[in-house]
């Protein structure tokens, strides 16, 4: 690593400046998030015009429905994984390195939801739900699968975390970043399940 | 952090040397200083590109069919492909990236007192995608078909479908450098309002940031919160042109308003995104320059933020004719005239702060001057198109084409050499040419009143925007309308002033020439007696910008107070304890 470039980053120990309330990592994570949830906001705004005024009714006449209650599964499983974190955090605050467990289970957690809708796009996309068969397949890809890359990519955030746990140099702010992206991919999929699923 | 240490991953084995050769420096640093003089050149030079598109269409408007010098015969598809870039260069590669991510990045952490951003790599990474983002669209215009030639507002389904816009590459390539366009922004705005909240000197509270630094604070939060509808109909739209599906087409089912609606929802709060950072510079120079507190800064600053949050109301305005119910009208109307209250207001503050002042008319108070009294007019043709009756006549007339450019212009332009002309000491160490910087001033401002204020009349004529040649048209060629001029006539009066403007900013690059070949560093820290904090630094700030972190004992805006008027002087640093 080259030597911090900011004393915001790395904090010198006779920095005259208070803390800040929030740290800078959970700050910039939250100014992020509010983009996510301004764009997840057009997504389900653009959807829900488009599902009110389809002609033929919702989902179209000859598309596949969505397997709502198998999905409802991956939902719980995805909030247990936020429960898991939850239960991380607590744990790190106390004392690191219990936060072992709960932190690898989130993370199993975290990647069965993602497995568990691949399996389910394979088996969609073989009954004849595609992008260009309809306005309501379009429409699912996109926001499911926009969400899909977000658990993707906070996976990957978590994955480093666990390293870096394991290596006994996790910053604490870091992890705090992580966890409030993770509450956010999380908190978001309820709204998207009753939106799109039901 | 979650995001900073995936960068900071990312980039560790390309290391960083303080002895780096320049593609090492100017690619690969994270000094905020260089990164803003990266934004500041790729900014300037994407200008120069936007100003030659304005030339060749504008000759083409001027002498129909005729081959422009430096370009030859424009055909209908090159005129469509050069105003839709020129509008898009002009709002995504210029405006932004000087006023806010220049200006952004040389400023937040000088006003507040640190030695950097809070993220640099991050920043870095912006830049980066920044320039990939300007690469792609330049690589646009040289793609089979020609660049995209759908407007810059990009309306489906003429842009979305190639048989329609019959710019396969080209348009795509456009949605493409634009979303790249947003993520480096989105990089930036991350460090700048997260620098300002906890970087900021000890002693700083949140009335003492300077209002150049609130401003693009405000800026960054406007830009985040509003681009994200944008994003997702960046997406849609690149699907519907390349997967083929049908979200904004009529035909598969889609809604074409839809996307108006994603688009102007940030279009419009886009407008307040690159206003707010001139009139923070405005709020600098003309306090230091009449020697005079901001008048009500704590109000200014409310007016700001209730500014921002009105600015998410107001976006259908660009909607009164696409067949949006006149009840809706009726309410965005309501909410648009509104929103020029509080503009009124900064107006009106920068008007009472120069009131009784000792005022220096040098080139950076000239420009801050004219950014008051040329925004002024298009502010006040706004209500205008504000509201939804006149509207349904004006809209897409020149008319409009004039306001904006009375808004756009001196704030993409004359806000832009505001800043630069001011704070261009603390850049080089040099002094500007005062006499060259007033020559260029007046050859600017002059010519670009006469551009403009005939398009306003040509549009009161009915005169249509997007059209190739009004040879066609008998009634947009009638003689003898406007003080003895014609329509045509009026159409070559702007071309030759904007030919005038152009050659005029030849004498501000002389300038910059000039002054980077003098030998001798004559600025000083302060060359001003100004207060804020960048003036503390030395000229140009080295490496950790100070030589130790300042202080702050008071607001930035203490000139001429009476108890250092009995030291013998009119004004106050924020660094300075007594």
């Amino acid at each position: 690593m080259s030597p911090p470039r900011s004393t915001a980053d790395l904090r010198v120990i006779d920095d005259p400046r208070p803390l800040p309330a929030v740290p800078s990592a959970v700050l910039g994570t939250l100014v992020f998030i509010l983009t996510e949830i301004m764009m997840f906001a057009g997504m389900i705004s653009a959807f829900q015009i488009t599902r009110a005024s389809a002609v033929l009714g919702w989902p179209p006449p000859g598309q596949p429905r969505l397997p709502a209650d198998e999905t409802l599964i991956n939902t719980i499983a995805l909030l247990l994984s936020g429960v898991a974190l939850f239960w991380a955090g607590r744990r790190f605050e106390r004392d690191r390195r219990e936060a072992r467990a709960p932190l690898l289970l989130a993370f199993a957690l975290g990647a069965f939801f993602v497995v568990f809708q691949g399996v389910e796009w394979v088996a969609l996309l073989r009954d004849g739900l595609s992008m260009t068969s309809s306005q309501h397949g379009a429409f699912f890809y996109l926001i499911v699968g926009t969400h899909g890359i977000h658990v993707i990519g906070a996976l990957c955030v978590m994955a480093m975390v666990v390293q870096r746990h394991q290596q006994g140099r996790l910053a604490s702010s870091t992890f705090q970043a992580m966890r409030v992206f993770w509450y956010f991919v999380v908190g978001v999929w309820p709204l998207l399940y009753t939106l799109v699923y039901l | 952090m979650a995001t900073a240490e995936v960068t900071h991953e990312a980039h560790d084995d390309h290391g960083h040397h303080e002895d780096e050769g320049f593609f090492k420096k100017y690619l690969w640093s994270v000094d905020h200083k260089v990164i803003a003089v990266q934004y500041l050149v790729t900014g300037m030079a994407m200008a120069v590109i936007g100003g030659f598109f304005a030339y060749v269409f504008r000759m083409q408007l001027a002498f129909p069919g005729e081959a422009v010098p430096g370009f030859g015969i424009v055909s209908p598809a090159e005129y469509n492909a050069l105003v839709t870039n020129h509008g898009t260069i002009m709002i995504f590669w210029v405006a932004m990236p000087v006023l806010i991510a220049a200006f952004g990045n040389f400023l937040i952490p000088l006003m507040v007192g640190c030695d950097d951003m809070v993220f640099p790599k991050i920043n870095r990474l912006s830049y980066q995608i920044f320039l990939l983002s300007a690469i792609v669209l330049i690589s646009s215009f040289f793609v089979e078909g020609g660049g995209f030639g759908g407007a810059w507002t990009a309306y489906p389904p003429l842009s979305a479908v190639s048989e329609y816009n019959l710019t396969p590459l080209g348009a795509t390539l456009w949605v493409v450098a634009v979303a790249l366009e947003f993520v480096a922004f989105l990089l930036g705005g991350i460090n700048f309002i997260t620098t300002a909240m906890n970087s900021r000197a000890p002693g700083m509270r949140l009335y003492d940031i300077p209002m150049a630094v609130w401003m693009i604070v405000v800026a960054s939060i406007l830009f985040m919160a509003s681009v994200g509808p944008l994003i997702a109909g960046a997406i849609m739209l690149i699907f519907d042109q390349t997967l083929n599906t049908g979200f904004f087409d009529p035909a598969k089912g889609g809604d074409p308003v839809l996307w108006q609606h994603l688009f102007w929802f940030f279009g419009h709060p886009e407008v307040y995104v690159v206003l707010l950072p001139a009139l923070g510079f405005v709020a600098e120079i003309i306090t230091t320059f009449s020697r005079k507190p901001l008048f009500a800064y704590r109000t200014v600053l409310y007016t700001v933020f209730g500014t921002g949050i009105l600015s998410f109301t107001v976006w259908a305005h660009h909607q009164f004719i696409s067949g949006i119910d006149p009840r809706m009208a009726h309410i965005f109307t309501i909410t648009t005239l509104l929103i020029s209250v509080p503009i009124a207001e900064m107006m009106f503050v920068y008007i009472a702060t120069l009131y009784k002042g000792s005022i220096t008319l040098n080139t950076p108070m000239l420009w801050a001057l004219a950014f008051i009294g040329e925004f002024l007019i298009g502010g006040v043709t706004g209500i205008f198109l504000g509201a939804s009756g006149p509207d349904v006549f004006y809209h897409d007339t020149y008319f409009v084409l004039a306001h904006f450019h009375y808004t756009f212009f001196p704030i993409a332009i004359i806000g832009s050499f505001c800043g630069l002309t001011y704070w261009w000491p603390k850049m080089t160490g040099k002094m500007m040419n005062e006499t060259l910087g007033k020559i260029h001033f007046w050859g600017t401002v002059i010519p670009f009143n006469v551009i403009f204020l005939p398009l306003f009349v040509l549009g009161q004529l009915g005169q249509h925007r997007r059209i190739y040649s009004y040879e066609g048209f008998g009634e947009l060629m009638r003689e003898d309308v406007w003080l003895g001029m014609g329509m045509q006539d009026m159409r070559v009066l702007a071309t030759m002033a904007l030919v005038v403007m152009l050659a005029f900013q030849v004498v501000f690059f002389v300038n910059v020439f000039i002054t980077l070949r003098k030998k001798e560093k004559d600025a000083g820290p302060n060359p001003y007696n100004a207060n804020s904090l960048e003036w503390l630094a030395p000229s140009p700030p080295g490496h950790g910008n100070f030589a130790e972190l300042p202080t702050v004992y008071r607001g930035p805006y203490e000139y001429s107070h009476p108890d250092r008027k009995a030291k013998g002087t009119d004004f106050w640093p924020q660094w300075e304890k007594e």
